[in-house]
């Protein structure tokens, strides 16, 4: 029997997901141009491994494997993967990666709305405390061929030095360490462009656009990107103003890195998020704090990961505390929230 | 070394005091057991259990006399929650207490019954109003379904009757989670 | 005050399907070959059957007592003969039966004698009486009865009329305003003086411009200042409590009455049926049905109450490949168990569904917690929570997270994009809960009922032991007395005096126990009841007369004060 509502919004999992990676798409873009083509081996060696790795997994918990598959959140959550990671790590890198990120931090959790911490994330701090070498030799922008790219991927040599640059943020923070006068002399540097990473910006805008389209399509809503962005900007924004020689702009903080990516791809999951209107400017707000600290003060040179599987574990607190008004009570009047 | 020795011992004085007091100063004043105990058992009072009402097995239960899958009333949630008070093993309903049924309560037949008053004293919870000589009747919301009138009638004029749902009682079922595969 | 409106959170815009039976005028469905009228209207209440088997009856007579609170008399909708009282299947979800008096109609619909009621000389009381004996409940759906929510009206300002309709497919009301506007307006302006209201609003959705239009040439034609106020087109904008908040700004929370907020609502239909009621004398025979969906001929019908619903369906000429039918909107309607189901007061609309035209939901995912269901939720509830929760059986939570807030109005289940039946974890969560507190209180009762019983037996024993004791110690005394009763007259009476005081005791205390009970027995009657307690001890005495007197029903042993002590204890409350 088949009760009331019969007439539903011609919504599904699926379309979220997919309208995820059409999202991503403009960055991607932006990414092969003007950083390294290698970058799509690394997705279409990520897609595969997560659809494996998902049917695998489905079929030894016994569930229907098809209209899970179908659902696409594992090639969402692979492709975040593979962007987060240097385009030149080795093939086995990058699956084993993304086996972390769909059996143990998925599957092992319950599957599909169940893991408490963003898969992708768990991947990428796992390998980065692996595999720092490894995980820390990115391209200079636009530097390396194809066949290059390629070769590094699928194995071979690792013969790096001078191949390998410094993204924008290594580069800064080695070069204060290094005992740089300031941060200007240090963005004059090789590996900067206009106002972030060189070629990385490009992809920051890209992530940007694909950002709006979620926007624009209800897929995300304003909260969790406004409050990443605003709270990251204020922060490096304080420390720009009180002593612009010893920390980088907001500009270049929001350039630089994964934080477009993070705002409206990474911090926005939905299921391992904040939930409540409130919960969700929090939550994203004490992703770019961490990020930020990290960045700035931490032993690596990208802190969002760190920070959201951070606030992941701080989710049912924020969300409880913050549970919004219900229809015709006073806030927090009855029912003992406090 | 002694210094070492020493602190430690210290803390652990310390630390122990605090705790020792602390049991004291913050202790739970929690619901005896046997009220929780009772509070779950569905107050049917039939004795199946073995004893003469559900608070006497719920103090059986507390001294450990009695286990808690002799209850057919309260069922197999009843058990479950008796497992989680308990913090005990769930089992399933003890067969020789009998089995679960659906609720039901005492009806008498009133062409045959000859106002013996046997129900009216079976009865646990007086549900059952007449007097001598006098038909009886059940009073039926009242009516537990515990049984215990049947046996002493000594025309068999009560049969115990299953209550049939209404739109008041009747409930929502659980939805049925439907795993197909996309075609 | 003028236009200002409010929001309400949420709301969904689905397909209005409006056009398919909105342009078709009201027309009377025939005459159907029996009519199966429920003594049930609601789920809340039922009315006492005062007609026999094979009886004539007229059109309008009443068939059934209101009875209880909540109750209201039931009618017969035409003139004809019983030929049933049994239990049939009811327009409910649950496909249960319910007692329904069963007329075949003569086909004369010879009217019951019926005359105008004079509401201004007869009083709120009467008048309010007057439209529980006509039957009159809410017409918008939920069946809730007319004279009770009046009855709670003191101190209301406005009073609000719902001509709203924001479920897609009906039409019932969009055509009742649009062709008996004067009635419902002259059955507002009633309802409003009965409530002595200082604002008449009448809120009805934008959709709906022939209905506005006519509704506020009707207003023109009265000297109460009444404000038509056009409302977006948002469902749930008809549901109660969001038409209020759209409105006036007024919320009001779960579990307490829009009156207590001094706002009073009723949908349009209940205005025009208090108006027949009030001006005409007509009780609730009839209502206004849209059939539409899959059928070829949609339209709006004026159908009488108990018109089996497969008698009404070849009106609409349904197309071939319908599968089903569903009473009430596709929001929160339900699937009719059987196609013999009678026609009700709540009956709005039957939608016929065809699996292209409302197809079967997809197969549920796993929720990803995306938070749609929160925005769509006109009560502003985290959906998903409680469906976290209700799953996982865990109630006490739901509650936690407001469960009893939800309306059901399915905008959750609607927008989820993972195609998950929320209400229905709800419905199931709300439904087992109250199952829970139904056996609480009957464990509660129980319970103590037993530890009375207990403690009677107790101070029984007690009581035949001090008596046993007392008689043993008399016989003693006696033996005594015999004995030594020449030189020990003084001491006698000091060693009588105990006994005596205690046997004296002891029958004060059953006596007063007696009194006490029989009082507590019957002081919360009423006096009808009383009454027939009267009847029936006179007859039982009468009995007594003729044949066994009282002494000759031998008291059994070990069974103490054997003819009245069970009676008495068993009605007697269980306090002591």
């Amino acid at each position: 029997m088949i009760h009331s509502p019969y007439i539903r919004k011609p919504a599904s999992v699926q379309r979220v997901m997919g309208l995820v990676l059409l999202a991503l798409v403009p960055g991607i873009t932006a990414y092969a141009l003007k950083v390294s083509a290698g970058i799509l081996v690394n997705l279409a060696l990520a897609s595969l491994t997560a659809v494996a790795a998902e049917a695998l997994m489905l079929a030894l918990r016994k569930r229907p494997i098809a209209i899970a598959v179908t659902d696409l959140s594992a090639i969402v959550t692979a492709w975040l993967v593979a962007l987060c990671f240097p385009p030149i790590v080795p093939w086995w890198l990058t699956m084993l990666a993304v086996l972390v990120a769909i059996i143990v931090a998925k599957h092992l959790y319950g599957g599909l709305g169940q893991n408490p911490f963003n898969p992708a994330m768990v991947a990428y701090c796992s390998m980065i405390v692996a595999y720092p070498a490894l995980m820390s030799q990115w391209p200079a922008a636009g530097s390396l061929s194809f066949d290059t790219q390629l070769g590094l991927i699928l194995g071979g040599a690792r013969d790096l030095d001078g191949m390998t640059g410094a993204t924008a943020l290594d580069a800064l923070r080695t070069g204060l360490r290094s005992g740089a006068s300031s941060v200007e002399a240090v963005l004059q540097g090789s590996a900067f462009g206009f106002f972030g990473g060189r070629g990385w910006e490009w992809v920051s805008l890209g992530y940007l656009g694909g950002g709006l389209l979620l926007l624009a399509t209800r897929i995300i809503t304003w909260h969790m990107p406004a409050a990443f962005i605003a709270a990251l900007s204020l922060i490096s924004g304080t420390f720009w103003l009180f002593d612009p020689t010893r920390f980088a702009s907001p500009l270049f903080h929001l350039a630089s890195g994964g934080a477009m990516l993070a705002a409206f791809f990474i911090v926005t999951d939905p299921v391992s998020g904040a939930t409540t209107p409130r919960g969700k400017l929090i939550f994203a707000a004490g992703i770019a704090l961490i990020a930020w600290l990290i960045r700035s003060f931490g032993a690596y040179p990208e802190g969002i990961a760190f920070g959201v599987l951070l606030m992941n574990i701080c989710v049912p607190l924020i969300d409880k505390k913050t549970q919004p008004r219900v229809f015709g009570h006073r806030r927090r009047d009855e029912g003992g929230w406090r | 070394m002694l210094t070492a020795l020493l602190v430690m011992t210290g803390i652990a004085l310390v630390l122990g005091a605090a705790l020792g007091y602390a049991a004291i100063r913050f202790k739970v004043e929690g619901d005896p057991l046997v009220e929780k105990i009772d509070a779950i058992l569905p107050q049917t009072q039939c004795g199946q259990c073995g004893y003469p009402g559900c608070k006497p097995y719920a103090e059986a239960i507390a001294k450990g006399e009695a286990e808690i899958n002799q209850c057919p009333p309260g069922g197999e949630e009843g058990i479950r929650k008796l497992a989680d008070l308990l913090g005990r093993e769930f089992k399933p309903l003890s067969e020789e207490h009998g089995v679960e049924k659906p609720k039901s309560v005492a009806v008498i037949d009133e062409n045959t019954c000859i106002g013996c008053t046997l129900c009216i004293q079976a009865c646990p919870v007086d549900a059952i109003v007449g007097a001598a000589k006098q038909m009886h009747t059940v009073v039926e919301p009242l009516c537990t379904g515990c049984e215990l009138c049947v046996a002493p009638c000594p025309v068999d004029c009560i049969t115990m009757e299953v209550v049939a749902d209404t739109v008041q009682t009747w409930k929502w079922k659980y939805p049925v989670v439907e795993i197909r595969e996309v075609s | 005050m003028i236009g200002r409106l409010f929001k309400f959170h949420g709301g969904i815009k689905p397909d209005a399907h409006k056009h398919e039976s909105a342009s078709v005028a009201i027309e009377r469905a025939p005459l159907p070959s029996r009519l199966v009228v429920p003594l049930r209207q609601s789920t809340r209440a039922s009315a006492r059957c005062i007609v026999e088997v094979g009886q004539k009856v007229l059109k309008g007579q009443r068939i059934g007592e209101p009875e209880g609170m909540l109750g209201t008399a039931v009618h017969a909708p035409t003139s004809g003969t019983v030929i049933d009282f049994g239990r049939y299947t009811m327009a409910h979800a649950s496909g249960l039966e319910t007692r329904c008096v069963v007329i075949e109609p003569d086909g004369e619909e010879r009217w019951v004698e019926h005359a105008a009621f004079d509401a201004e000389r007869a009083g709120r009381d009467a008048s309010l009486a007057w439209l529980r004996d006509c039957g009159l409940v809410g017409l918008g759906g939920a069946t809730f009865p007319s004279h009770v929510k009046l009855g709670k009206g003191s101190g209301v300002d406005t009073l609000i009329l719902n001509g709203a309709e924001c479920e897609p497919w009906i039409t019932c009301d969009d055509r009742l305003m649009r062709e008996r506007a004067d009635g419902i307006l002259a059955g507002a302006r009633i309802l409003f003086r009965l409530i002595g209201a200082r604002e008449l609003v009448i809120g009805i959705e934008d959709n709906k411009p022939e209905a506005i239009a006519a509704m506020r040439a009707a207003a023109q034609r009265v000297d109460d200042p009444v404000r038509i106020q056009p409302v977006p087109s948002l469902y749930p904008a008809g549901g109660e409590k969001q038409l209020i908040r759209v409105l006036t700004g007024i919320e009001i929370p779960y579990g307490k009455l829009s009156a207590d907020y001094a706002v009073q609502c009723f949908n349009v239909g209940t205005a025009y049926a208090v108006y027949r009621a009030i001006a005409h004398g007509e009780p609730v025979l009839s209502r206004i049905v849209t059939l539409t969906g899959n059928v070829a001929r949609p339209g709006n019908w004026e159908v009488l109450i108990g018109t089996p619903i497969d008698e009404l369906l070849p009106l609409a000429q349904p197309k071939a490949d319908t599968n089903r039918y569903l009473m009430g909107g596709p929001m929160m309607g339900f699937a009719l168990p059987r196609l013999d189901v009678p026609i009700v007061k709540g009956s709005n609309c039957i939608i016929a569904s065809s699996p292209t035209l409302l197809p079967p939901p997809p197969p549920e995912q796993p929720c990803i917690r995306c938070g749609e269901c929160a925005r769509a939720c006109p009560a502003e509830l985290q959906p998903f929570e409680l469906y976290w929760h209700s799953r996982a059986r865990n109630f006490g939570k739901a509650q936690e997270y407001k469960l009893f807030d939800c309306i059901e109005c399915g905008c959750c289940a609607y927008v989820c994009p993972s195609h998950i039946p929320l209400v229905d974890y709800f419905r199931f969560a709300k439904s087992e809960i109250w199952a829970r507190e139904r056996d609480n209180t009957a464990a509660d009762q129980a319970r103590e009922r037993f530890e009375f019983r207990n403690y009677r037996q107790e101070r029984e024993k007690e009581e035949k032991a001090a008596k046993l004791a007392a008689k043993a110690a008399e016989t003693r005394a006696k033996l005594a007395t015999d004995t030594t009763a020449v030189k020990a007259e003084a001491s006698t009476a000091t060693a009588e005096d105990p006994k005596k005081a205690l046997i004296a005791a002891a029958l004060a205390r059953a006596q007063a126990q007696k009194a006490s009970t029989e009082v507590r027995n019957t002081e919360d009657l009423s006096a009808e009841t009383k009454a027939d307690i009267a009847e029936i001890e006179a007859r039982r005495k009468a009995l007594n007369l003729t044949a066994a007197p009282p002494p000759a029903l031998a008291p059994k042993a070990g069974d103490p004060r054997p003819d009245e002590a069970p009676a008495v204890e068993a009605e007697g409350s269980p306090q002591s």
